[in-house]
């Protein structure tokens, strides 16, 4: 019983001396700031990315960047939880959030295309097609030229960013009709991949060979008729800070929106750099020349 | 004769059932290791993910997930061992432990995601732990206790009453009782018990996603000062693991052999199961036979 | 005399231990139902909100048939039914327990009875391992395997009621299978030596005797399972389909409460009605369990008395 004890105590003040002594002896420099963002999973990775260079750079601060969605990144920034909330969407547009609290930063832009799979014979699509395809008044594919195939539509989560942006401008604001849906741009490549007859969309980033992309009113999904608007189907990544900033995260920020980050780390992880846009929308959907 | 030929049919029945579910299985199993071994080696072990080139590697997802594993077991087993001791021994059969007891069940049935945006409320913004290891196991536990104290139940349970007993004859009190008879006598099963809750813990991805994050930022493996960011100890820095690694790179995963990585780390996660499993029944016996006469 | 007087009046160091092994592990329990409390007031005052904030009528919710949380509906009000999803979760839940269930208890028979040997060397470590495979990876292989092969079978897109039975069916069976297991092994083995004695062959020592005997510990099993299928998101979501509309047959899209729930959680702002209607599918979730729960424990006495 003695011994025990002994060995008890013996334990405790081991630990307790080896966590004294590494205390004293930390490195004080890395406790400075941190900055945490939180939200979007599109936009994750940049931040991400850009965080470690800025990091690299800038002793003493650390960029902790997490997911859990546009709506958890909007609501924690506005209740002060997170410095930085990343979004896909225009926190206008997102209902339960007051915009005038918050500071928007545009930080890249991403365009959206529709995707089919490769085996309807569908390479381009008018965007009444499109969107009769989509409210479910076309039901198969033969009805716009290509194979006897039943359309099966795939939808992202309601509420995503992708989504809204494509109901909003490759839909003209009008309502998908009831799908299955997928929340993540990963499963949504895989199914339309795998599914005969499937259709949904996509950020160009994720849209590779195993599916087709649509061509819209003769316009092709490049990052070249992106940038002068041609192709409608964008929409910018934001990051929103609470009312305004200085310091260490308007650093990052400004950072963030450089020429040097916006040519070399935006188009590696294939968003479109703000610099090459000509063009500018507001959150009301206005677009004016640059 | 026809019962005997009724009992012929039935026996081979049985036979194909467990057959089949055994088939099932093992498929199951083989087309997790077939797809996942070949992606496999040292590199991949130990090497850091990338973000968006191929090669990467899930080294520190692995070594989160074993830390946060202990650090969920160090809060977790006590809570668990003392709340099943209390059930299993002191508790009266009235109103107030069947509350307890249903109020257990249900939270062992909760889905992970609601249990984990708790987690983020409350410990991640609310105490102010942020995105760490520590919030992390701290919403484990949450979602651990039910289970572990259920098992610790069960292993008490299944100690006959005679030790019980035979400790009150020989005058020791009913804590001592527990303290020096009934617990070594209930060890192996307790231990079996905890190991295979720690398969689940293990593989928890949807209740970790809020708590403990899912960026897993550089690492220097020569730190073991747990109060510097970049020590793999430090309880309070952000850390993916493995499950939540094989979760987001299924989802948003823009690195070029993502179906890769993923079908590695699937099968790293079953065979680190299974060293769990062959642990625990290791363990088990080693315990039984050197608290026990048996040889 | 003195002295034996105060030793015996005196609390022992004996009792003081008593006391303290006794308060220690009740504080572990209390502690266990502090947490169990407030996670159930945080889901409650959350889900709650939907109908003393937002005014949404409670039998609109239940029995409303479509669910589209961003639009108001024909009357003004949000469209907000979530018996698409009630509906779902019990047809893949009742479904995938009906299917386990001769499974499980044909191979929990074939491990206790038949070839006990046999049974422990390979298929219960075989199965403590299938329950710590992690649901992703569960969700994964359902995705790639179980979707294109009802896809090829049945035709439409493979999304289903019967893509999401099958893999809970594999997920579920472990559980319920060991817990069948124990209650078979805790049936007395003199029940089996007296059938067998009085000239039963083994069939009829298992059929009449002793899975009579073990009704209720099985039935526990079933609901167990059943709970475990109930509150499983990530797995079904990835090959259920997610459709919020009601399943018109077990190919077609179809959606659960925890697949709605966990998709929609992270694209709503906390405090919106969007929100708290997805609050409120977790409370069901929650009352659910409850239900299963009360109904294990019925079935627990039922089994006391005989």
């Amino acid at each position: 019983m003695k011994r025990s004890w002994l060995a008890m105590v013996g334990t405790v003040l081991i630990i307790g001396g080896y966590l004294g002594y590494t205390y004293t002896t930390r490195q004080k420099t890395n406790s400075g700031t941190q900055i945490t963002a939180v939200g979007s999973t599109a936009l994750q990775p940049l931040v991400e990315a850009v965080g470690e260079e800025f990091a690299s750079k800038n002793l003493g601060v650390y960029v902790n960047v997490q997911g859990g969605g546009t709506g958890t990144g909007l609501s924690q920034v506005q209740e002060g939880a997170v410095t930085l909330g990343n979004s896909d969407l225009f926190a206008e547009e997102k209902q339960g959030i007051d915009a005038k609290k918050l500071t928007d930063h545009k930080v890249a832009v991403v365009g959206i295309t529709p995707i089919v799979n490769k085996g309807v014979g569908i390479k381009k699509l008018t965007q009444t097609q499109l969107i009769k395809i989509f409210t479910g008044k076309i039901t198969n594919w033969q009805q716009v030229g290509g194979k006897n195939l039943k359309i099966t539509l795939l939808n992202r989560a309601s509420g995503s960013g992708t989504r809204a942006v494509f109901e909003k401008w490759a839909l003209n604001g009008a309502e998908s009709a009831p799908a299955p849906e997928q929340d993540s741009s990963g499963m949504v490549r895989s199914i339309v991949a795998t599914t005969p007859g499937a259709i949904s969309y996509l950020a160009f980033s994720y849209a590779d060979k195993t599916v087709q992309t649509v061509k819209i009113d003769g316009v092709a999904p490049t990052i070249a008729n992106v940038t002068t608007n041609k192709w409608k189907i964008w929409a910018y990544e934001h990051i929103y800070t609470k009312g305004k900033v200085n310091g260490t995260v308007k650093k990052f920020i400004t950072y963030l929106q450089s020429r040097h980050v916006q040519n070399t780390v935006v188009p590696q992880l294939g968003y479109i750099s703000i610099h090459d846009m000509q063009v500018e929308r507001s959150a009301n959907g206005t677009i004016t020349k640059r | 004769m026809q019962a005997k030929t009724v009992n012929k049919i039935a026996t081979g029945v049985l036979y194909i059932i467990a057959g089949l579910v055994i088939l099932i299985l093992a498929a199951l199993l083989g087309y997790i290791l077939v797809n996942g071994v070949p992606h496999l080696s040292w590199h991949f072990l130990t090497a850091p993910s990338r973000a968006f080139q191929a090669g990467g590697g899930i080294g520190i997802q692995l070594f989160n997930s074993f830390y946060l594993l202990i650090l969920t077991m160090l809060i977790s087993f006590p809570i668990a061992l003392g709340a099943g001791i209390y059930l299993n021994e002191y508790a009266k059969k009235n109103w107030f432990t069947t509350m307890i007891r249903t109020a257990i069940e249900i939270l062992s049935s909760l889905p992970s995601v609601v249990v984990g945006l708790f987690g983020f409320l409350l410990i991640v913004v609310k105490l102010n732990f942020g995105f760490s290891i520590l919030s992390g196991a701290i919403a484990l536990t949450l979602f651990n206790l039910p289970l572990l104290t259920r098992s610790v139940e069960g292993s008490l349970n299944s100690i006959s009453n005679l030790q019980r007993e035979a400790g009150s004859a020989l005058g020791l009190s009913k804590w001592e009782t527990v303290l020096h008879v009934i617990l070594p006598a209930a060890l192996p099963s307790i231990v079996t018990g905890v190991v295979l809750s720690a398969g689940r813990v293990f593989g928890e991805a949807a209740a970790l996603i809020y708590t403990a994050g899912q960026s897993a930022p550089a690492l220097d493996f020569g730190d073991w000062n747990p109060f510097n960011m970049a020590s793999p100890l430090n309880p309070l820095r952000p850390a993916e693991t493995l499950a939540v690694h094989i979760w987001k790179i299924n989802s948003e995963g823009i690195m070029p052999d993502a179906a890769a990585v993923s079908a590695g780390a699937s099968a790293v996660l079953v065979i680190a199961v299974l060293l769990f499993n062959i642990l625990a029944r290791w363990l088990g016996k080693v315990i039984f036979k050197r608290l026990t006469a048996a040889r | 005399m003195d002295q034996i007087r105060e030793s015996l009046l005196k609390t022992s160091v004996a009792t003081k231990k008593e006391r303290f092994g006794k308060t220690i592990t009740m504080a572990a329990l209390i502690l266990i139902g502090l947490v169990v409390i407030s996670i159930f007031y945080f889901v409650a005052s959350k889900g709650l909100a939907t109908f003393f904030t937002d005014k949404i009528n409670f039998w609109d919710f239940m029995t409303g048939k479509t669910w589209n949380p961003s639009t108001n509906g024909s009357n003004g009000k949000p469209q907000v039914g979530a018996l698409p999803m009630i509906t779902g979760s019990f047809m893949i839940t009742v479904l995938s327990a009906i299917v386990a269930t001769p499974f499980a208890i044909g191979t929990a028979i074939f491990m206790t009875e038949i070839s006990p040997k046999y049974g422990a060397k390979i298929l219960q470590p075989v199965i403590e391992l299938l329950v710590g495979i992690p649901s992703v990876v569960y969700g994964f292989i359902g995705l790639t395997v179980v979707v294109p092969f009802i896809r090829s079978i049945f035709g439409g897109s493979g999304f289903g009621v019967l893509s999401g039975t099958v893999v809970l069916f594999v997920m579920i069976l472990p559980t319920v299978t060991s817990m069948t297991v124990d209650t078979l092994r805790s049936v007395p083995q003199y029940y089996r030596e007296s059938a067998l004695a009085i000239g039963a062959t083994q069939w009829q020592a298992i059929y009449k005797v002793i899975l009579r005997a073990a009704t209720p510990g099985i039935l526990t099993a079933i609901v167990f399972g059943m709970a475990r299928a109930f509150g499983e998101a990530l797995a079904v979501q990835m090959v259920v389909g997610n459709a919020a509309i009601m399943p018109q047959n077990l190919t077609s899209p179809a959606s659960t409460l925890t697949s709605i729930l966990t998709m929609g959680i992270g694209n709503t702002v906390m405090g919106s009605m969007q929100n708290d209607v997805l609050w409120t599918l977790a409370l069901i979730l929650l009352v659910m369990s409850l239900i299963f729960n009360i109904i294990i424990r019925l079935i627990g006495k039922k089994g006391e008395l005989k």
